[in-house]
Order: C-alpha cells, then sequence, then structure tokens
C-alpha cells in the first residue's frame, strides 16, 4: 500500500540534504556580507541600495565568478540556486529509485514531470 | 532601519510564513509579501522573487518530513504533478493574452466557494463512492499513523482525473498570477479526491516546489532574486517549515481544517480586491 521504506528515506534524505546545503551556505554568504561591509551593522542608508538595486548577479556565469571572488551576494545567490534546485533533484532522483523498485509506471510519470519541467525552464527563458 | 535589522525582521516574519505554510501547504508567500511590500517599502518585483523563494523553501523543508511520515502521499503528488507544470507552461503562454484583473475576479470568487464547500465540509465516509480505474490502477490508496487521533488512518482517493485536470487549471493559475497554487491545490484534494485534510495539505507541501522552481528561473534571469531580501526569507521560512512539519502531525485534522478555512477566506478577499481596485 504504501511505498517500501527506504523509498521514502532516500527521498526524504535527499530533500534535508539540499536544504541543509542551501541554508549553510546562504548563512555563509551572509556571514561574509556583513564581515566586508561593517557599515551594515549601523548605517540606515545602506539598507536603500540593498533593497532597491538592479545589479544582482542574474547569470550562472555571474554568480560563479562572484563566489570566486569571494562576494558575500554571490554566495548567497549559490545556496538560492541550490535551493531552487532540490525540488528538480528529487524528480530526477524519484525515476532512479522508481527504476529500482522496477515500478515501471511511476518511473514513466516522474519522467514526464522532469521533462515537463524542463520544457518550462526552456519556455520561461525565451519568453524571460 | 539598518541591514542588520531587516535581516532579522524578515527572518522572523518568514519563520511565522514557513510555519503556517508548512501546516497548510501553502507556500508562505502570503504573509512574506504584504510585510514586505507595505511594512519594509521592498519593491514589488523583488518581494514576488522573494515569494517564489519562499514557496520552494517551505515545500523542500517541509516535505522531507511529510514523506518520512507519510503525511505526503507520493503516488498522488507525482501523478498530479503532471498538471501543474504542464498547467506551469499554459501560464507562461497565456500570460499577457488573458487580463489579470479578471483572473483575480475569477479566481477570488472559485477560493471563496471553496471556503464554503470546506466549512460545509463533506461526508464522513467514503464508503459508497466508486472507485475509478485510475485511481486504482495509479494505486493511490494508502494510510498514515495519526499522531492527534493514536491510530493508522487508511483512505482510498478517488475521483483522480478530475484532480490532475484541477491540478492542471492550479498550475496555469500559478504560471499566470505568480502566487502560490497551494490554496487551489488543498481544496481540489480534499473536495474532489477526498483526501485526509493533514494528506492534503502535507501532499501540496510536496508539490509546490516543483511548480515554484518552473517559474524561479525566469525571476532568477530578469533580476528579481535579491540575494539580501531573499537570504533571509529562506532561512527563516526553512526554520519555521522544520518546526512545521513536526507539528502537523499533532494538532488535530479540526483545527487544520478549520485554519485552511480561515486563511483561504483571506486569499479570496485579497485576490478579489486585486481584481476590483486594479
Amino acid at each position: 500500500m504504501n511505498e517500501p521504506r527506504w523509498v521514502d528515506t532516500a527521498i526524504s534524505n535527499l530533500l534535508r540534504g539540499g536544504v541543509i546545503c542551501s541554508v549553510t551556505v546562504i548563512a555563509l554568504g551572509l556571514t561574509v556580507s556583513f564581515v566586508h561591509h561593517h557599515e551594515y551593522l549601523t548605517s540606515r542608508s545602506a539598507l536603500g541600495t540593498l533593497t532597491r538595486s538592479a545589479r544582482y548577479p542574474n547569470t550562472i556565469g555571474a554568480v560563479v565568478r562572484g563566489v570566486a571572488a569571494g562576494q558575500g551576494q554571490a554566495i548567497v545567490m549559490a545556496g538560492l540556486l541550490l535551493l531552487i534546485a532540490t525540488p528538480v533533484a528529487r524528480v530526477a532522483f524519484s525515476i532512479v529509485v522508481f527504476g529500482i523498485e522496477h515500478d515501471r509506471m511511476y518511473m514513466l510519470i516522474t519522467a514526464a514531470v522532469l521533462t515537463i519541467l524542463l520544457v518550462a525552464f526552456w519556455v520561461g527563458a525565451a519568453s524571460g | 532601519m539598518t541591514p542588520i535589522l531587516f535581516v532579522l525582521a524578515v527572518g522572523a516574519v518568514s519563520l511565522a510564513g514557513g510555519f503556517l505554510g508548512s501546516l497548510l501547504g501553502l507556500g508562505g508567500g502570503l504573509i512574506v509579501v504584504p510585510v514586505l511590500t507595505l511594512l519594509l517599502h521592498v519593491d514589488i518585483r523583488v518581494a514576488i522573487g522573494a515569494s517564489i523563494v519562499s514557496v520552494i523553501a517551505t515545500s523542500s523543508g517541509a516535505a522531507a518530513a511529510y514523506v518520512r511520515d507519510h503525511l505526503a502521499n507520493m503516488r498522488v503528488g507525482m501523478f498530479l504533478e503532471i498538471g501543474t507544470t504542464l498547467g506551469a507552461i499554459s501560464g507562461a503562454y497565456l500570460a499577457g493574452i488573458v487580463p489579470p484583473r479578471l483572473l483575480f475576479v475569477l479566481f477570488g470568487l472559485v477560493l471563496g466557494y471553496s471556503a464554503i464547500a470546506m466549512l460545509r465540509g463533506r461526508r464522513t465516509s467514503t464508503e459508497g463512492v466508486r472507485v475509478g480505474p485510475w485511481a486504482r490502477v495509479l494505486r493511490l490508496r494508502s494510510s498514515y499513523y495519526d499522531d492527534a487521533a493514536g491510530e493508522e488512518i487508511v483512505y482510498q482517493p478517488v475521483r483522480a482525473r478530475i484532480g490532475l485536470f484541477l491540478m492542471y487549471i492550479a498550475g496555469t493559475v500559478s504560471g499566470l498570477l505568480g502566487i502560490g497554487s497551494g490554496a487551489l491545490k488543498v481544496p481540489a484534494m480534499d473536495l474532489a479526491m477526498e483526501l485526509p485534510i493533514k494528506v492534503s495539505t502535507a501532499t501540496s507541501n510536496f508539490m509546490i516546489g516543483v511548480t515554484a522552481a518552473a517559474s524561479a528561473g525566469v525571476y532568477f534571469t530578469r533580476g528579481q532574486i535579491d540575494p539580501f531580501v531573499a537570504a533571509p526569507v529562506a532561512i527563516g521560512v526553512l526554520t519555521g517549515a522544520f518546526i512545521g512539519s513536526r507539528t502537523l502531525g499533532r494538532i488535530s485534522s479540526r483545527a487544520v481544517r478549520s485554519t485552511f478555512v480561515v486563511v483561504l477566506i483571506l486569499v479570496a478577499t485579497q485576490m478579489l480586491v486585486k481584481g476590483v481596485r486594479g
């Protein structure tokens, strides 16, 4: 009736792993930002530029370059991208899990979801 | 306000959003967006980007526990994700063709109707409802241990095709309006598929992350994800969802249901106001 125990455990652990990785990287990036910019602790005017500027890294390349340069914002962004990737990884991982269980129907269902998801990314990239 | 205070304030609000969202199967944007825009004067575009992050954080943070505890029905979730992801694509195409104000009014009414239907409740026994071939072939029947009731609850989902169709609509709406479709997903699972309320909210949690991830890429490329706003949202929501996912099993189904109905009425009102005022 329910999935075998190991299937639930594996998928639950994947989600937990993704969440723990991303929250660690995000917290690290925030810390780096505050260490680099002491004025964030006292200045009232600094907030305006932080919440209204449009200069955040918005390509994978920019994030990678920023992380290499040790920029706090880019490290936060890398953590956020890990967070966004977690549900997608869960869908991809489920195909493997159902494959091991020889559950062909749910392998097909999750493969269909992953395909539609990738098309959605592609459509989004084209329209965005 | 100094940046450090801003981060702490957003983190605290997000913690509440993640807690409530994980219990009710909603993304938490419901609390995060108004607080960011109205109280903290964050740009609406940035606030919407942060709410997408909030949906994904609520989903992954809570689903880890819900999958383990069988509160989320993975088969129901994965089958219905076909509908939500297809809907997300339709939504991307329809954006710009359908006037959003009309949609806000339309879905405000749909949610209002759902709230009333959920308030009236449904038959307590699902015996007598014929289990269709889809629900049978998809092996949707499952069970979970209810801590509050102190017993194993066995349930049989019905009307799988109607559920799939409703999820397609929910996915389209979230693609078009950029709002968490949990508010539509939970009533669809509750009213059409007759899942126990806790299973509906937990399974909605399991699914909303995938729907949101489908549109998160666009928000990232458009530069709507502000790391300084999204970071405290992500950390706060994840913490709240972690606590919430350990609470859902222990509160009574009745309490979950009534809280959901109250929040649903609020969301419906919010949408109607948006639609009428423009």
